[in-house]
């Protein structure tokens, strides 16, 4: 079944999107399509199969509380695009 | 028309381990730490990292879940919140959604039972600072699930990860409140709890401990519930308390005047003492929450869970409870001591240190040596004057071998110099002086100093005798036993 229009955008929003109307149609499409493809896993009667919540199908590992240094913020802050009083530098985001 | 509140609560609890929830940076304070000064690229969500779940996190967890009475999940699983926010660097936050730690709890609030949903664990996010085009930064604290937010006169925000991936717990109620003082008295004992439990020192203003009431309202006698608004930005307990109230009313207002509540986020104004629309909220599903697949499940075995009951210490309500039987504490008293654990532990201390009747221990404690503390900036729990000394002190007093007066100004100077009451009231020469042929003759030599004085009196002015007093006091230079001499003095003014 395929996507709604406001489904699409309502998806972009969530990701911080911002799609031209060709791009919400081609989008719709190929979404779409993808979905269709999942779906048919559905279709399979999974009422006797648990739930699996991890691959790896081992029980917690778990690591002592112990402190290490971190990168520090010069060695962190090499990769930013930008970068202000020892922290990344983003465009504006406010209320 | 009357309505009713009804508000649940969200409260987010930093674990102050030593180091992160899913790696090993160390655990700093994010208000005064330099900036991404603890940041691994775990936290900082490189590619191709892998969280390990510290054991101690899930400890102090556990602790608290069973101080609440919950019951703890044997295997619970930890879930992705997706959303787009720089404050994330993942681009998902890890929680834990269809299986939390732990559920069913509870808690109450003088009689009234208050039902805890759940409580399980997820991680901080990092933290924004807004610097506006003329250069003035602000902070923003952590408005998850944001969205569009751009700022109109331009700037730039920063980053600062210091706090992303900090241990947080998050405990949330049945919506059980239906006042703003039963809110602040829950998210107070709460704090005690924390303290108690040594996982967090539920400082508010530093944003350790978060509180975020939902609240609604609804028509008394009805059963369905209104539209809730979610608080933020309630940095104290007294921005709790008003920013509900305010909340409450504002709500019925809007309905009395034909409006209606719109589902939503909003901010506590400190400042304007009012609340301030922040966001429309998101639903549950647009987070698209599905299992960690970084994460195995989490399995707390049943010896776990008896490690972590056997290990419990005395718990507020249960110490609040004892001393109200035990030393006959009023409620403010007995909350006062124990909201406080190392004032609660330092009175009971004193007590067991010969420190004499419950009363006046509690006065001194509460009275004298609190405020001593509180403007010297030392706490309870600094080891300034140890119990002990502050018990010895109380025990010159009770046996008349210092005078109320003096005993301040010994405490005082113990305080200053560490040194004991009895080595001070040596040095000082400050000993209380009862002995009756001394204090018969001071008074008898003030009142020859003083024949005017001595006339009035005997002429009916008897508030004379007050001022008499003060002289010879003086004269003893505030040693002399004041029981002695407004006997001996009485008896010289009758003659």
């Amino acid at each position: 079944m395929p996507l709604t229009l406001q489904e699409v955008e309502h998806i972009a929003k969530l990701a911080r999107l911002e799609l031209t109307d060709e791009e919400k149609t081609r989008y719709r499409e190929q979404l779409s399509a993808i979905l269709d493809h999942v779906a048919q896993l559905q279709k399979l009667d999974t009422s006797s199969v648990p739930p699996l919540a991890g691959m790896s199908g081992s029980e917690s590992h778990l690591r002592p509380d112990l402190a290490r240094p971190g990168l520090g913020a010069a060695e962190l802050l090499k990769n930013a695009p930008a970068q202000a009083d020892a922290q990344f530098k983003i465009p504006p985001v406010f209320e | 028309m009357n309505y009713e509140p009804v508000i649940g609560l969200e409260v987010h609890i930093e674990m102050l381990t030593k180091s992160k929830m899913f790696c090993s940076c160390p655990v700093v304070d994010s208000v005064s730490a330099e900036p991404n000064s603890a940041v691994c690229p775990i936290c900082a969500g490189h590619p191709g990292t892998l969280p390990v779940l510290n054991e101690t996190v899930v400890d102090f967890a556990l602790r608290v879940a069973t101080a609440l009475g919950c019951r703890i999940n044997p295997v619970s699983i930890f879930a992705r919140k997706n959303y787009f926010y720089p404050d994330l660097p993942k681009g998902y936050q890890i929680s834990q959604y269809e299986e939390p730690l732990a559920v069913e709890g509870q808690i109450f609030i003088g009689e009234k039972l208050i039902r805890i949903r759940r409580v399980h664990l997820e991680e901080d996010t990092g933290k924004l600072t807004h610097v506006d085009g003329r250069g003035t930064a602000e902070s923003a604290e952590n408005p998850v699930e944001s969205q569009n937010r751009r700022a109109p006169t331009g700037g730039y925000s920063l980053v600062d990860l210091n706090r992303a991936g900090v241990p947080l717990l998050e405990i949330v109620t049945e919506p059980d409140f239906h006042s703003a003082e039963d809110v602040r008295a829950y998210a107070e004992l709460l704090r005690a709890l924390v303290r108690y439990l040594g996982v967090n020192s539920g400082d508010l203003e530093k944003g350790v401990m978060r509180v975020e009431p939902n609240i609604s309202v609804r028509p008394v006698g009805t059963e369905t519930l209104g539209t809730k608004v979610e608080i933020k930005n309630l940095n104290s307990f007294r921005a709790l308390e008003r920013g509900v109230a305010y909340e409450i009313s504002r709500q019925i207002q809007l309905i009395e005047a034909g409006g209606a509540v719109a589902q939503e986020t909003v901010g506590w104004d400190e400042a304007k003492q009012s609340t301030y629309s922040q966001r429309s909220k998101e639903d549950a599903h647009d987070y698209r929450y599905f299992p960690e697949p970084d994460l195995p499940p989490l399995v707390v075995s049943e010896s776990w869970m008896n490690r972590v009951r056997a290990s419990l210490p005395e718990l507020p309500w249960e110490r609040y409870k004892r001393f109200r039987a035990d030393y006959g504490l009023n409620h403010g008293e007995a909350w006062g001591l124990v909201s406080e654990k190392a004032a609660g532990e330092y009175f009971q201390s004193v007590l067991g240190a010969g420190g004499g009747a419950v009363r006046t221990v509690y006065a001194w404690v509460t009275g004298e040596l609190f405020s001593l503390m509180n403007t010297s900036g030392y706490g309870f729990e600094s080891g300034k004057l140890p119990p002990q000394e502050m018990a010895a002190l109380l025990k010159l007093l009770a046996d008349g071998k210092i005078n109320q007066n003096t005993a301040k100004n010994v405490l005082a100077e113990m305080f200053a110099s560490g040194a004991s009451a009895e080595s001070i009231v040596a040095a000082r020469g400050l000993a209380q002086v009862s002995d009756a042929g001394f204090i018969a003759q001071i008074v008898a030599e003030t009142l020859r100093e003083n024949p005017h004085e001595l006339e009035s009196y005997r002429a009916g002015k008897v508030t004379v005798a007050n001022f008499l007093f003060g002289q010879v006091m003086k004269k003893a230079a505030g040693k002399a036993n004041p029981q002695v001499v407004r006997a001996e003095l009485e008896r010289r003014l009758k003659e």
